[in-house]
């Protein structure tokens, strides 16, 4: 795939040298001299300077064939308007922003950008699995398909101890994947396993049945 | 009308003072607040400091209630982007905004915004006064 990143701080270094690895043919556009002498000391000539908002620059870019777009500077208006530029002026099929302000994630979705990725989020559920109080952490959006993967921990006085997989009503749509239980292999989460205090159980749902997988599971 | 600008440079600054000179009511918006000094004395409006694209920001300026909303920072990026949040968010009637970029301009133009380059604007002013005046 051709791949475009705008922005070369470094996020867009490290995703330009992860993309390179997997094959990808990748631009990063940058407006610092100093940040491009850098990229392309160490990955190749695979950098233009210029204003990745700038229709010129993208089109010097090639924009018009790239399959993706993606934005990782510092400033949510850069990538915003970014994406809109290449989805609109150069039809590109997927664009992908980051946002450092998480209520910028609905607003962008809404303007027609296909993934926004918001940093302060990520950074928070990263923090959030790490604290024991915390019962329900989402570990993935799939945004086009409406659902997520989160992780529950079965707290001691949960009312689906000890029962087993198949006799516990989810609600529709949801599904346990993973059970991950201290000290064992994670097993599949299959109809006979039976629920115990302390488990990590990841399980598939649709991101507005969140609530109702948790009481399913805690039911208190 | 209740009208809020974001950008209290020289133009928001003056398109400021005549509005509310006319009995308008303005709120103004800038992340710096020596901005204000631009502001006459006798200004009747709201001053606000915050950052425009922020929606919390906005709705602390009024936004919901505004007749119209004028985005003219220095940043086409940050005009475009508030404009956006009031046009689609808060159902602004009203939505302006200065983009100095014309390619940018064209664009967001298509993408049914009002929009105004000064470059634009005044390179053709300084073509016809070069090749029509005093002719």
């Amino acid at each position: 795939m051709y791949i475009i990143l705008v922005g070369g701080g470094k996020l867009g270094y490290h995703l330009a040298k992860t993309l390179l690895a997997e094959g990808h043919e990748v631009l990063v556009i940058e407006k610092e001299r100093n940040r491009i002498e850098y990229i392309c000391g160490e990955l190749g000539s695979i950098c233009l300077l210029g204003d990745g908002c700038e229709a010129t620059t993208l089109a010097e870019a090639g924009t018009a064939r790239a399959d993706m777009l993606i934005a990782v500077t510092g400033d949510d208006e850069d990538n915003l308007v970014a994406c809109q530029v290449a989805k609109h002026k150069f039809k590109v099929p997927r664009t992908i922003a980051r946002s450092s302000n998480p209520k910028n994630e609905t607003l962008f979705r809404m303007l027609g950008i296909d993934v926004t990725v918001s940093s302060t989020n990520v950074i928070m559920e990263y923090i959030q699995q790490e604290v024991p109080t915390h019962i329900l952490t989402h570990l993935l959006t799939i945004q086009d398909k409406g659902v997520e993967i989160v992780e529950i921990r079965i707290p001691a006085d949960s009312r689906s101890l000890g029962k087993k997989i198949k006799d516990i009503i989810l609600p529709p749509g949801s599904n346990l994947i993973l059970v991950i239980r201290r000290d064992q292999k994670p097993q599949m989460a299959t109809p006979d396993v039976a629920i115990q205090p302390g488990d990590q159980v990841i399980a598939l749902t649709p991101t507005d049945t969140e609530e109702q997988l948790k009481a399913a599971l805690m039911g208190k | 009308m209740k009208i809020v600008i974001m950008g209290c440079g020289r133009t928001g600054s003056q398109l400021a003072t005549m509005l509310d000179a006319e009995g308008h009511q303005i709120t103004m918006i800038d992340t710096n607040d020596y901005s204000f000094r631009r502001l006459p004395p006798d200004f009747k409006g709201t001053a606000l400091v915050g950052d425009g694209t922020d929606n919390e920001i906005l709705k602390k300026a009024g936004i919901e209630e505004a007749d119209a909303f004028v985005a003219v920072t220095q940043g086409d990026n940050r005009n475009i982007m508030s404009a956006q949040i009031a046009k689609h968010i808060f159902k602004v009637p009203k939505v302006l905004l200065r983009i100095y970029d014309p390619l940018r301009r064209e664009l967001y133009t298509n993408l049914g915004l009002e929009t105004f380059s000064p470059t634009t604007i005044f390179a053709q002013l300084l073509k016809d006064n070069l090749l029509h005046r005093g002719q």
